[in-house]
């Protein structure tokens, strides 16, 4: 159950990722990336660690780049996650959001430094960002954990509205 | 201790995964070839889902276009009306122009023109990294697309095929950080390779420090690098920035507007030049 989970998540965050549109200067964030992270630190290293190759890899496989440069920064910014996530409190949206900037740099020095090193591509501007990259990431993973600690206070709620509903149409 | 185990367990595993992704990208360094089995099915699965996600986002921008569309309809079809109007007599002029140039290849010797043979696709998907500039459009092997086919729409060069399944292709756009195409300026014929910058312009580089360029002169493709046939629109340069007599910097704004694209064209053939056309035409070398 949490693998299938994890695994639509990620699925969902590669369609909206694929569903943005088209802009020259690229989308502002990775949200694939910010599923990785979550995985990670919801279910630990190792859940994040596979879940980043995974995603990495259907990343790599379908924007037709050369297939491993997207899966390395992944895969380490999963297990950062599933590390930091066992090791420390990350409850706080703020504690939480620093954590989703670090991966998301780890994330961005793996893969511009891989490119940069293969003779890929080159980087004019590459600390901004790299540095707006992490903020968009930061912030749409502080979100996406704010909707999954909602979901179950919102399905309690509906319940409690359906049960109270069903009262009133009996009396 | 069963702590410890687990901990030692999962970094072996980050290891094994690590080494794995550089010996994979470490394999297709050393041999650039075609597609991999993976990379083919992955796409071909994903597509599907690419495609119902994408016309759903679509259906709710175009629900928003048309209705913003709508106040400045009357204008847009007058200001429509006059170019093509003013279309149809350039259309009149190149024609003539056209025809007298058939004649002139006639009477050289030279190869005619080969007519092109298209397909039109649509895009079902953008791209799925920040790090790509890449689109997925709905034609594939099975409807004669081929990876390094050229792909443009009306405005000009949109990028080239990077791989295709049976029903799917990804193409990768001009604008990406790892696309480069040979190209020429149309006015002085300055020729040298246009790469993606990453911020939507390209970067003209291998310039000779005696290229005569200027700020709006239009690019156009080469037609040497394999991929793109000749004298296809890329854009205009945008800015020319020297460093004493060398050229420091110069950008090319594209033609083709990357932020709507909608319906693309796959050239089919001719796909690109062969070397021997490029050598000097036998009836000229004869006189």
């Amino acid at each position: 159950m949490k693998a299938l989970r994890t695994a639509a998540l990620v699925l969902v965050a590669v369609l909206v990722q694929g569903a943005l549109p088209l802009t020259p200067r690229g989308a502002p964030g990775d949200f694939v990336l910010v599923a990785v992270v979550a995985a990670g630190l919801l279910h630990g290293r190792v859940a994040g660690l596979l879940t980043g190759t995974i995603a990495g890899l259907l990343q790599d496989a379908l924007g037709g780049g050369m297939i491993g440069m997207s899966g390395l920064g992944k895969c380490a910014a999963g297990y950062l996650a599933g590390v930091v996530g066992t090791q420390f409190i990350v409850t706080q949206w703020m504690s939480r959001g620093f954590l989703f900037l670090g991966a998301s740099v780890l994330n961005s020095a793996c893969f511009m430094g891989l490119s940069m090193l293969l003779g890929l591509r080159r980087y004019d501007n590459l600390l901004l960002e790299a540095a707006t990259q992490a903020v968009v990431n930061a912030a749409a993973g502080v979100l996406l954990f704010a909707v999954i600690e909602f979901m179950p206070t919102a399905r309690e709620q509906w319940n409690v509205l359906l049960e109270r509903r069903r009262k009133r149409r009996y009396h | 201790m069963a702590r410890a185990d687990a901990g030692r367990r999962a970094r072996s595993l980050l290891v094994a995964v690590v080494l794995g992704h550089v010996l994979l990208i470490s394999a297709q360094v050393a041999t650039p070839a075609g597609p991999s089995v993976l990379r083919t099915t992955v796409v071909a699965v994903v597509t599907a889902f690419q495609e119902a996600s994408w016309r759903a986002a679509g259906a709710v921008h175009s629900v928003w276009d048309g209705y913003a569309a709508l106040r400045g309809v009357r204008d847009e079809n007058l200001r429509l009306a006059e170019e093509v109007t003013r279309l149809r007599v350039q259309l009149q002029q190149v024609q003539a122009n056209a025809a007298g140039a058939d004649e002139m290849r006639a009477l050289l010797g030279l190869r005619p023109h080969l007519q092109w043979q298209t397909t039109g696709a649509d895009v079902v998907a953008g791209s799925l990294s920040p790090d790509f500039r890449a689109i997925t459009i709905d034609k594939g092997v099975g409807d004669g697309v081929k990876p390094d086919m050229p792909v443009l729409n009306a405005a000009g060069v949109l990028g080239r095929v990077a791989q295709a399944s049976a029903r799917a292709s990804t193409v990768q756009l001009i604008i990406d950080r790892s696309a480069a195409a040979a190209v020429r300026t149309s006015r002085t014929r300055t020729e040298g390779i246009a790469l993606g910058n990453g911020d939507g312009l390209l970067r003209f580089e291998y310039l000779s420090a005696t290229a005569d360029l200027a700020e709006g002169d239009t690019v156009v493709t080469a037609g040497i690098d394999g991929v793109y046939p000749p004298d296809l629109a890329v854009g205009r340069i945008k800015r020319v920035e020297r460093d004493g007599p060398a050229y420091r910097r110069v950008l090319i704004e594209p033609f083709a507007d990357f932020s709507r694209l909608e319906t693309v064209l796959v050239l089919l053939s001719p796909a690109a030049v062969p070397a021997e056309a490029l050598a000097a035409p036998q009836g000229r070398a004869a006189r």
